[in-house]
């Protein structure tokens, strides 16, 4: 299995060789509610860590999604196109955004794995 | 992505803890903690009202009873609505208005009787409702004295299958039309029933003692056809319908006829021009205003909210988007919002800011669901 990470923005990465898959976590999509759209980057944009790489809208407001790592876009979800709720129904697998071709794989250490994330937002609650 | 989790200190509505057991996500709105959505979700609760019957917790409102020698005359002093001419049970959408013609606050006034004297069932918004209160009572001092009712409870019950629901504990409430309202006994405790909401739909809305209203609302509930709707499709169902929120689509510096709400200024009043800001108002009505509300349906999937700017097709400003989102009956973004009066006809061609692009739009006739009001 792939190594997934996590941010404390609810941002998860999974990480395969030199590419890695970004979207929001289970526990985001749910605080945000139904999605309605989702506008995603263009491919071949240069991300920062931190950046603004996608936008939800749900149905009451707009919330931005900031990459967990540096890459270059190299693919992005565009079931997204079709079907926004994807995001609702599989966060953490259909529910994608994009793929990046990671530039700093150093910057994967500081971010949580799957037990420590778990046990924030258990402490969230 | 951030989370803010809700006030400790925010008032509770006589059913907080009905919201909490259901699973509801809490929101501060008024002052109260209220709910925004139950687990079902925004759209769920949006179409099951629309198909159904959905249940609104709208305690936060404020409500009052207006009372004086002449009451009709007395209030009219602060509204240009026809209030003399409303008959006992009658309900009217009107406006308090400050001196230039501005909205203080959108309400619901109904004339009552009691004891053979006639007063008035006021009912505001729960943002406004102290400084609506204070303005009323200082405004009114020694003609009318105006009767807070804390300790009461507002429920609304909207969608086609309200009649049905409540008929079972409230037979009466069959009897009443769009806008009308009486006192009647619901499942056994004195109510004031108002056929009346703020969805589009035909409905109810509910005042009684707090006490009363957890297990009046557990009982609308247990009806197969009725489920909680939190805040967010309120929001969601009244955009669909064209009605204005208050502190987004009217404010201070809107005028009823920017606000297209001219129909609200009695014929009577337009003549005795009695009511506060009227010489701007009626200026208005005559020549028409600078800037008028419209309805906007913008292209593609992505809604636009309130603020963003509206301009022409030369990139030029005509005015702000004041409420915007995704419509679930539509399946796609609609918005509300302010465009220059020579922009304002259905149709017409604007573009609307987001997110530093710009998304084409067109100005588009309201309401955008047809309403399904009982008139008769």
């Amino acid at each position: 299995m792939a190594d997934r990470k996590y941010t404390e923005d609810h941002e998860w990465v999974e990480v395969d060789g030199e590419t890695g898959v970004i979207g929001i976590s289970d526990y985001a999509q749910e605080q945000l509610g139904d999605v309605v759209f989702v506008e995603l980057p263009d491919v071949g944009k240069v991300l920062d860590q931190r950046d603004e790489a996608a936008v939800i809208e749900s149905v009451k407001a707009a919330a931005e999604v900031y990459t967990p790592v540096s890459g270059e876009v190299i693919e992005v979800n565009e079931e997204l196109n079709n079907d926004p709720s994807l995001v609702n129904s599989d966060a953490h697998g259909e529910g994608w955004f994009a793929k990046l071709q990671l530039t700093d794989p150093t910057e994967l250490d500081a971010l949580m794995d799957e037990a420590t994330y778990k046990t924030f937002v258990e402490s969230l609650s | 992505m951030a989370n803010a989790s809700p006030d400790t200190e925010l008032l509770k509505t006589p059913l907080h803890d009905l919201h909490v057991a259901r699973g509801a996500r809490m929101m501060s709105f008024a002052g109260y903690a209220l709910p925004v959505q139950y687990p079902a979700g925004i759209i769920t609760e949006h179409k099951h009202t629309r198909n159904a019957a959905g249940l609104f917790d709208v305690s936060h409102m404020g409500q009052a009873i207006l009372r004086g020698a002449d009451v009709a005359a007395s209030f009219e002093k602060l509204v240009p609505g026809d209030i003399a001419g409303l008959a006992t049970g009658q309900m009217r959408y009107t406006l308090l208005l400050n001196e230039t013609g501005g909205i203080r606050d959108d309400l619901m006034a109904t004339r009552i009787e009691e004891n053979g004297a006639l007063a008035l069932f006021l009912v505001v918004n729960g943002a406004c409702r102290d400084a609506d209160f204070a303005h009323i009572a200082s405004s009114l001092d020694g003609e009318a004295t105006l009767e807070i009712l804390a300790d009461r409870a507002l429920l609304a019950l909207q969608g086609p299958g309200a009649e049905d629901v409540l008929a079972e504990l409230a037979p009466d409430c069959s009897d009443l039309v769009f806008l009308e309202g009486r006192d009647m006994e619901v499942d056994g405790v004195s109510a004031f029933v108002t056929r009346s909401g703020y969805t589009g739909e035909d409905g109810y809305e509910i005042s009684l003692p707090a006490a009363a209203a957890a297990a009046f609302a557990e009982k609308l509930l247990a009806h197969d056809a009725v489920e909680p709707i939190g805040l967010g499709a309120r929001d969601s169902l009244r955009l669909e319908a064209g009605l204005c929120l208050y502190g987004h689509d009217i404010d201070e510096v809107t005028t009823p006829v920017e606000a297209g709400l001219s129909w609200t200024v009695g014929k009577r009043r337009r003549e005795t021009a009695d009511f506060p800001g009227a010489a701007i108002i009626l200026k208005q009505i005559a020549g028409g205003p600078s800037r008028r509300r419209v309805g906007l349906l913008p292209e593609g999937r992505a809604p636009v909210r309130e603020g963003a700017p509206i301009q022409n097709a030369a990139g030029d400003g005509l005015g702000m988007v004041t409420s915007g989102g995704f419509a679930p009956g539509l399946e796609r973004p609609i918005a509300m919002g302010y465009v220059a009066a020579d922009h304002a006809e259905a149709g017409t061609s604007v573009t609307i800011e987001l997110r530093g692009r710009s998304v084409a739009a067109e100005v588009a006739a309201m309401p955008f669901v047809k309403p399904n009001y009982k008139r008769s």
